[in-house]
């Protein structure tokens, strides 16, 4: 455990660009979009993977890899109290690696994955008890992220407002008038 | 300053629960001149404690002690009650509406009905007229005592317009024990949204800020929060004579007593009883007829989310916002005993919105993936929701037991909550969600999802009322059959669940038990 907390990884880029990995532990950077995660617990890879994870699940176009980013983030913080979520998150990852054909089986890191085979993979995983954590971790904190919630209308606290009453709860117009 | 009364002081009645019931209770006897001690297990929170953020409200309200459900029931969270001074008031909704009539007479207006274990009520509807109304003045509600109705939010008004397209006519704001102009030192409502985290402002009633501090104030109430009761005591004549309960420190304490009265929910009601067994009461206390425990009802309910063409925004404003009312009558011909309302609910935020239609919903497109994202949370200001509620039917085999092994931080068994539909209840919900998709659909959805019902719903019946002592656990003052100085002062008592929210009935029927608790230790016959 305390091995684990003291290295630190290096990633540049982003869920779609390249990844460079130096050291150990994990920095996840966007140069692009301007935003890095770093991880003390989780490796680059599996931080990575589980990033592209909760996109597939969850994906919106309009919104940039940071705000998975913060799933991954959260799960680093659960992490470094519960080394069995660790494990089950890098587990996770080497099954997400596999490749199934009819006729044999072998390894493309999940990440390097084409995206179709990443949902093919997905899907064959659903219901796991991996696959719900991670679907849990992403429900909890990309929808309940305040910022990613006003994209879509969830509008938070109200009574610092004074609520809604000058402020449009009955504001609605595109009902016919009975 | 609040009364401090001393354990061995065995004049004062003990309430246990600070909600509708014992709340009411409590104040309702202190007006009257009776010496109160009431004892709450969960914290005293003021305004200021309370946000709008259902996470962390959640953590400050509910009841989170271990309970096992089983049946139809959620295994971690069976049901969503509150341990927090003011109970369950501090979270409901605020709608407060008369059982009817037929509702009463359930046994005789509905008939035998397989597997189902009604009764009539002890009280005849017509004398609840009077304590209805004291309750509705109490509560201040909308639509009673020249109280305006509260004005309609979006998410009402598209409930509004669907149901009337239909021919629903009995369509309105409700009657809601929330301010629609200041009233008794608290303001009208703001239309904050948040009602079921607790009013930030107290326009909503809760013993919380009304009951409990005008009980305080004659100076024969005392509170003390954070006391968890353990078990009740009696004499050897099996009188109950004290009240044992551990403090917020760990301490064990008995509080002597000339009456108590339990208001603890339908959970903790009849697990006090179970766990007050003794040589005399070997089954439990009051419970010679067996049913402590048993005809464990929750409501039929279900939820509609409907897509609308347009933004909604339905988390704005009043959250029970709107009633239809029209299906709340007995009619044979629907196929179903009983009647159901459909009234307003948003969704408890997007991440709620977005974990339960895929969870939950068989209409719901996965519960993840592009299909999922675009048509379910990329429509979140466009949703409007409804939540449904009708009487579900008693059953025995519904309610409350004690673990056999396992044991909760205060070394009680924890309690095993049971819950299966009867038939009844199955086919009342699916007419509810069909007319319930109508509605939106006659507003413009293309689009609805129906969930089963969440753990948060009403807990009733554990310790109903009867007129015969083998049928039930308590008379219609709530004395138990068995032993005259105990009473049930809470929706345990109800001896069906009728349609409406319990709330109002529960206020009611407090006043009337403590009109009648009062006239007889008056007369010194308790």
């Amino acid at each position: 455990m305390s091995n684990n907390v003291s290295r630190r990884t290096f990633i540049q880029g982003s869920a779609t660009a390249g990844v460079v990995v130096s050291g150990a532990g994990a920095i996840l950077a966007n140069t692009e979009e301007a935003w890095a995660l770093s991880t003390e617990v989780l490796s680059g890879d599996t931080a990575l993977s589980i990033l592209i994870m909760a996109r597939t699940l969850y994906p919106h176009d309009f919104l940039g890899d940071q705000y998975y980013a913060e799933v991954v983030a959260n799960l680093d913080e659960q992490a470094k109290t519960d080394s069995s979520l660790v494990e089950k998150l890098d587990n996770g990852v080497e099954e997400l690696s596999k490749v199934i054909e009819s006729d044999r089986t072998y390894n493309v890191p999940f990440k390097d994955q084409s995206s179709g085979l990443q949902l093919q993979n997905l899907k064959r995983i659903d219901g796991s008890d991996f696959f719900e954590t991670v679907r849990g971790a992403t429900l909890n904190g990309l929808y309940g992220n305040p910022r990613v919630a006003a994209l879509f209308g969830w509008e938070g606290s109200s009574v610092e407002h004074g609520g809604y009453i000058n402020r449009g709860f009955n504001d609605i117009g595109w009902l016919p008038k009975s | 300053m609040a009364k401090k009364f001393d354990l061995n002081d065995d004049s004062v009645v003990v309430i246990i629960g600070s909600g509708a019931g014992g709340g009411t209770l409590g104040n309702e006897l202190a007006q009257k001149g009776v010496n109160v001690v009431c004892l709450e297990a969960g914290k005293k929170l003021s305004l200021d404690d309370i946000e709008n953020d259902w996470g962390a409200m959640f953590g400050k309200l509910s009841w989170v002690d271990k309970r096992q459900g089983t049946g139809d029931l959620l295994a971690g969270l069976p049901l969503w009650v509150c341990k927090t001074v003011g109970g369950t008031t501090v979270h409901w909704a605020g709608a407060s509406l008369r059982f009817k009539d037929h509702e009463f007479r359930a046994r005789s207006q509905y008939g035998e009905i397989e597997g189902a274990n009604l009764l009539d009520w002890p009280i005849d509807p017509n004398e609840m007229e009077r304590f209805y109304s004291m309750a509705e003045d109490k509560m201040g509600t909308t639509g009673t005592h020249g109280i305006p109705r509260l004005p309609g939010n979006n998410n009402y008004q598209v409930m509004e317009y669907g149901a009337k397209a239909l021919g629903y006519t009995d369509v309105h704001t409700g009657n809601m024990s929330i301010n629609s102009q200041p009233r008794d030192g608290r303001p009208g409502c703001h239309q904050i949204g948040f009602c079921m985290a607790g009013c930030a402002i107290g326009a909503k009633w809760s013993t919380l800020y009304t009951e409990i501090p005008k009980a305080e104030a004659t100076g024969r109430f005392e509170l003390r929060s954070e006391s968890m009761v353990l078990k009740i005591n009696h004499n050897k004549e099996g009188k109950a004579t004290g009240v044992v309960y551990v403090d917020a420190d760990g301490n064990t304490h008995e509080q002597k007593a000339r009456v108590v009265a339990i208001a603890g929910n339908s959970v903790e009601t009849p697990r006090i009883l179970l766990n007050s067994a003794s040589n005399m009461f070997s089954d439990g206390m009051a419970n010679s007829s067996g049913q402590v425990g048993k005809n464990f009802m929750r409501h039929m309910t279900g939820t509609v989310y409907g897509t609308m063409p347009g933004a909604v925004h339905f988390d704005r404003g009043t959250q029970m916002a709107g009633i239809v009312m029209d299906e709340s009558g007995h009619d044979d011909s629907r196929g179903f005993a009983g009647g159901y309302y459909m009234q307003t609910l948003p969704g408890f935020g997007l991440g709620a919105i977005a974990g339960n239609i895929g969870n939950m919903s068989v209409d719901s497109p996965g519960k993840w993936g592009r299909n999922y994202t675009r048509e379910v949370v990329e429509n979140y200001k466009n949703m409007a929701g409804m939540w449904l509620v009708g009487e579900d039917m008693p059953q025995e085999k519904n309610g409350i037991t004690l673990h056999s092994s396992e044991k909760d931080q205060y070394g009680l068994p924890i309690p095993v909550v049971h819950f299966e539909d009867h038939p009844n209840d199955v086919v009342m919900r699916n007419h509810a969600f069909k007319a319930g998709s109508s509605v939106y659909q006659a507003g413009g959805s293309k689009k609805q999802y129906q969930l089963p019902p969440f753990p948060s719903t009403h807990n009733l019946g554990t310790c109903r009322m009867s007129e015969n002592a083998r049928d039930g656990v308590c008379s219609s003052t709530g004395a138990t059959h068995d032993i005259s100085n105990l009473f049930i002062s809470d929706g345990s008592s109800f001896t069906t669940g009728a349609a409406a929210n319990p709330t109002l009935t529960i206020v009611a029927l407090a006043i009337r038990q403590a009109e009648n608790m009062s006239k007889l230790l008056s007369q010194n016959s308790i």
